[in-house]
């Protein structure tokens, strides 16, 4: 049992390497964004060690720099966070039954897309130290990356902090797109989403909401009608 | 910003850490409902969806540098490059666009 944890955890730390990587680059992209909400690099990095969610932190740097209440914040973190609830139970069919409690509380500290998606694919039951050895390489990256993102922020020249700022939302783009190639649904969901999305932000109802609201907003709006019109086949929702 | 910074902070890693962990420790059984898995299914695409898009054209320099960054993501993403390299392109594709702009 001692031989086979180190074997897993051993592993883990070897498919950390290169979401340690991705992690590096986008949450320095993170950084610029939580200093321009004006965030100082610890208060950044302790965000990215304590929350581990890229488009969660995005949104949460983007209210706070708003000045939006806290209640707005946590309404905001659960539903654009609201996908680890279905990838958390998920997860909880991977690990063995009899996995401790201690166990699935640290499993869910840093459930993130990425970490998700390699230890779901792991054959037969997930070892627990699967995963620490993966978090151990990836969430240093993810925190480091955000604070040096702060601080560079105030050294790099303005054509580059232009061109960094898009950084995330390319890594958006490439966890959309490629399930909208083999489902024609959700292409046009996302289409929808992008046409209502400007709409939003030229229509007059919407000029007093924080952009907050307008993401939640459509996401219930948008996400909801999709529920009910197109549901998801189960065959299609081991896909994430 | 007129709120505490640390107060939002606690919040943030609060609420998401209860996501992730409540369904991992409470629920052993997976959820029936169709409707709210499928509404779960669909909430991470719309959500980034709008958050990318039009913010996008306003995070750069000049929003045709943005509009460039978001075609070329979009081709590499349908092209199944990962995380990395689509990031690291939109980001070059700003970058190269506004040395003309």
């Amino acid at each position: 049992m001692e031989k086979n944890t180190r074997i897993w955890f051993k592993r883990g730390m070897r498919d950390g390497v290169p979401i340690f990587l991705g992690y590096f680059a986008v949450s320095f992209t993170l950084g610029i964004a939580a200093k321009n909400a004006g965030l100082t690099a610890l208060q950044a990095m302790l965000a990215s060690l304590t929350v581990n969610a890229s488009a969660g932190e995005f949104a949460a740097f983007t209210l706070m720099a708003a000045g939006a209440s806290y209640i707005e914040l946590a309404v905001m973190m659960l539903v654009v966070n609201a996908r680890y609830l279905l990838m958390s139970c998920a997860l909880s069919q991977k690990l063995p039954a009899k996995t401790s409690l201690l166990h699935r509380l640290l499993i869910g500290f840093d459930l993130t897309d990425e970490i998700f998606g390699v230890s779901i694919a792991v054959p037969g039951k997930l070892n627990p130290f699967y995963t620490y050895g993966v978090v151990v390489i990836a969430a240093p990256g993810w925190a480091i990356g955000t604070y040096i993102g702060v601080l560079m922020g105030n050294i790099l020249p303005a054509n580059v902090v232009s061109a960094l700022s898009v950084g995330l939302f390319g890594m958006f783009l490439a966890i959309i797109i490629p399930p909208a190639r083999e489902n024609k649904v959700l292409a046009g969901i996302i289409g929808a989403s992008m046409l209502l999305s400007f709409a939003a932000s030229y229509l007059p109802v919407f000029k007093s909401w924080s952009s907050g609201m307008v993401i939640i907003f459509l996401t219930v709006l948008i996400a909801g009608a999709a529920a009910l019109l197109f549901p998801v086949k189960e065959a299609d929702d081991d896909a994430k | 910003m007129q709120n505490n910074v640390w107060i939002y902070i606690g919040i943030m890693a609060l609420v998401t850490y209860l996501i992730r962990v409540l369904p991992l420790t409470l629920i052993r059984k997976e959820i029936k409902n169709k409707t709210i898995r499928s509404f779960l299914y669909y909430v991470p695409y719309v959500t980034l969806t709008v958050m990318t898009f039009p913010a996008i054209l306003q995070a750069t320099a000049s929003p045709w540098s943005g509009l460039a960054a978001l075609v070329v993501g979009t081709v590499l993403a349908w092209k199944k490059k990962g995380l990395f390299p689509v990031a690291v392109c939109a980001c070059l594709t700003v970058f190269i666009m506004e040395l003309f702009l």
